[in-house]
């Protein structure tokens, strides 16, 4: 038996989503075609655009359908970054955080490197949560200078939800757009977009019980983007190529569920993962719990649980496990499977160590208390192995 | 048993680990970073450790259908094995990184951390044959294909690291394990054999040396002398020579002989390169350091053959053991009864009983 606890990487199909996307798949019919096909095809993608808007507070035409989450934060870091400094071309600053996704923060450098952005990356507190004086006074050093801020609705590795009515507040006082990735947040805690004044948002499929390689960018209908694929213009003229259908229903049917289903399985999850963390460190004493305690959905996503394991390294807990059947994560960015310290773990102010012998358990909605169970019995074992064989990829054991 | 299959992407490893499966052994498959910044100079390596090289080795893993990961030995490696190639270079000496690398990493490092985590092996895909000797010790012979025979660089391996090793090619000629990877629908079959040094990315260990020990070498810059101490140019540091080399003196005046000259000698601290015809190169003895002993260390003098280089001639000699060495350093001196030529210090100097490693030492000086 397989205990799958990395929902956070992504999250088994719901079977919604699954019936939704298997239904079209047999149909002939380019969305963008004039005939009886092309307009059936068409009208599954507008119907799909229509539930997704629904299910997240947007309007229909506010919805660009993309191929997930790094498409999206592409088009949004890229093209609201183009758009604002064509508009001003004195708005070359982008402000963001620390521990931003690599699909944020590798765009930011590469418009740095290639666009002579200046980037600004905020630090966040030892909870995982944006320092806002800090963000505010980077914002008014030079307002005027500011494209736009992107601050993710909370964070993948260790649940940390960010302040962002706050961020909206702040950059609006100066007509700064606002861009989020939610990726991690739909499903898991309330999001609206429109509620939350954000003009662009970030969301994707597998995060939430849809298909892979689909997703979509929410942007406000005044908000201006410059395109990033270039040829039929077939979504608001900002992202080309033929429209993916069906698997645009899936998305659609996944997220309508997701948003559904979120206050339910947000209190399921909470109980599950408090007494989750309460067993592991009641068997593993020293082990400590990452980012916020607070267990509500106004600080921590209700799936996140993230942990240090001091003497051990990550990568041996997870394989001892994984030899187990128990599935979980580093929560660290992957260069070639070459493991890194994550840098989200170094911006809470861990040290290299600290941030290396870290696991992140992350719940979603097949989770159940046998999963729980199985891990508690075995996390024990795997951590006295693990502290065993030590750091040693470190140097820190040589005799 | 519990074994760690050590994958470099390449089909040797390959095909040793899917035959360790085939053996009945529970097999996990790792691939060792080695370098700290696998962005920049890894990508373009021949060696073991590009990026191409992990996935090769990952997708090797996925047909042979085990578990596979990727551990990060980046910094142990540079320690261990970078540090000491250039303090050698510097030192005046040749040192042969891949045994220092199976001595302290893939049958340490790796070792000790596999069999912390519960398992019992590292199997890898090195030429060479173990064996259970009447003594109940673990033997190490050369493998069946002397093409291929790496026993030379597994001459470090101390009896407690061969009780955990697994060699499962030894037996297998080359061209064999290539149609044994095809068979079995690894994509590797055709990838051809690493033969540089996996950490100097374009081959170049002169000009890697130049940039890493540059101008903070003390011995940058020298002069070049013939056996009677006439100088006959100068060089641009001592750790680009190794003895024996012939190519790249550049040396204006040609030998009153008409011969090629050869490096005979290098000071590192003087900066002095010493050369002189192909006889001079003769050696009749060594002394060897840092001696490391596959099973029980000889007591007395030992009649045996060694290997000085890799892929290099058997001599015969006699082997005795200095345990008292005027610098308090073990260690053993060798009289060679077949000459040998352009022996570098540095290398390993590995001692044969016919097929079966005895062991190995550093070579420290040598006789003429």
């Amino acid at each position: 038996m397989t205990v799958y606890l990395d929902h956070a990487a992504t999250t088994p199909i719901l079977a919604e989503a699954a019936a939704a996307m298997t239904a079209q798949l047999g149909n002939v019919g380019n969305a963008n075609s004039l005939h009886a096909s092309g307009r059936a095809a068409r009208r599954v993608v507008e119907e799909s655009r229509e539930t997704v808007a629904r299910a997240l507070g947007c309007r229909p035409g506010e919805v660009v359908f993309t191929s997930g989450g790094t498409e999206s934060d592409n088009l949004a870091l890229k093209g609201l970054f183009w758009a604002r400094r064509a508009a001003d071309p004195q708005r070359t600053r982008v402000l963001a955080t620390k521990i931003e996704h690599h699909a944020v923060l590798d765009p930011l450098e590469w418009l740095e490197a290639e666009e002579d952005a200046r980037v600004d990356l905020i630090a966040v507190d030892a909870l995982g949560r944006i320092d806002l004086a800090a963000f505010e006074a980077a914002v008014e050093a030079a307002p005027q200078d500011v494209a736009l801020v992107s601050v993710m609705w909370a964070n993948n590795e260790v649940g940390t939800i960010q302040p962002i009515a706050r961020i909206v507040e702040i950059a609006h006082r100066y007509g700064i757009p606002v861009h989020t990735d939610a990726v991690q947040a739909i499903g898991q805690v309330p999001v609206d977009f429109a509620a939350s004044g954000v003009d662009a948002m970030t969301v994707t499929g597998h995060k939430i019980g849809g298909p892979y390689g689909v997703g979509a960018l929410l942007v406000r209908r005044e908000v201006q983007l410059t395109a990033l694929l270039h040829g039929g213009g077939q979504e608001r003229d900002v992202r080309s190529g033929t429209i993916d259908a069906p698997a645009i229903a899936g998305f659609a049917a996944a997220c309508e569920l997701a948003v559904k289903e979120q206050p339910a399985l947000a209190s399921r999850l909470t109980a599950l993962r408090d007494r989750m963390v309460a067993g592991i460190l009641a068997v593993a004493p020293s082990s400590a719990y990452n980012g916020d305690p607070v267990s509500d959905v106004e600080h921590r996503l209700p799936g996140n649980a993230h942990l240090t394991f001091p003497g051990c390294e990550g990568d041996s807990l997870l394989m001892l496990l994984d030899a187990r059947g128990i599935e979980c994560s580093t929560g660290s960015a992957c260069n070639a499977g070459v493991p890194q310290p994550s840098h989200v773990l170094l911006a809470m102010g861990c040290g290299d160590e600290q941030a290396r012998g870290s696991l992140r358990f992350s719940l979603g909605h097949t989770s159940t208390d046998a999963d729980i169970d199985a891990l508690l019995e075995a996390i024990g074992p795997v951590v006295i192995r693990a502290r065993a064989a030590g750091q040693t990829s470190r140097g820190a054991e040589r005799a | 048993m519990r074994v760690l299959a050590a994958m470099s992407g390449g089909v040797d490893s390959a095909v040793a680990a899917a035959r360790a499966v085939e053996a009945g052994h529970d097999v996990t498959g790792i691939h060792l970073a080695l370098s700290r910044n696998p962005k920049s100079y890894r990508t373009g390596a021949r060696g073991c450790c590009t990026i191409e090289d992990s996935n090769d080795a990952r997708r090797a893993a996925d047909v042979i259908g085990i578990p596979f990961y990727v551990w990060d030995m980046s910094d142990r490696f540079h320690e261990d094995v970078v540090e000491d190639f250039l303090a050698e270079y510097a030192g005046g000496r040749t040192p042969n990184p891949c045994l220092r690398c199976n001595e302290k990493i893939k049958f340490a490092a790796v070792l000790d951390r596999g069999l912390a985590l519960g398992y019992d092996a590292v199997v890898t895909g090195h030429y060479a044959q173990l064996r259970t000797g009447d003594d109940g010790l673990i033997e190490m012979h050369r493998a069946i294909d002397p093409g291929k025979d790496q026993s030379y660089v597994l001459g470090v391996l101390t009896q407690h690291q061969l009780a955990h090793s697994l060699f499962p090619l030894g037996d297998t000629a080359k061209p064999q394990i290539r149609t044994e990877a095809e068979r079995r629908g690894l994509q590797v079959a055709d990838k051809p054999d690493s033969h540089d040094i996996c950490f100097i990315a374009d081959g170049d260990t002169g000009g890697w040396l130049d940039e890493k020990l540059g101008a903070a070498a003390p011995n940058r810059g020298g002069a070049i002398l013939d056996e009677a101490g006439e100088v006959l140019g100068d060089h641009e540091g001592t750790y680009r020579f190794t003895i024996g080399q012939r190519k790249g003196l550049r040396i204006g005046t040609p030998a009153a002989d008409g011969k090629p000259r050869f490096v005979l000698d290098i000071e590192p601290v003087s900066g002095t390169v010493t050369v002189g015809p192909r006889e001079s190169l003769a050696v009749t003895g060594l002394d060897c350091i840092r001696p490391l002993w596959c099973g029980t260390p000889p007591t007395g003098p030992l009649e045996c053959t060694v290997q000085l280089r890799a892929h290099g001639d058997e001599h015969r000699a006699v082997v005795v053991p200095a345990a008292d060495r005027s610098d308090g350093a073990a260690g053993f001196s060798v009289t060679l009864l077949d000459s040998a030529s352009g022996i570098a210090p540095g290398q390993a100097c590995v001692v044969y009983d016919g097929t079966r490693v005895v062991g190995s030492g550093t070579i420290a000086s040598t006789r003429r």
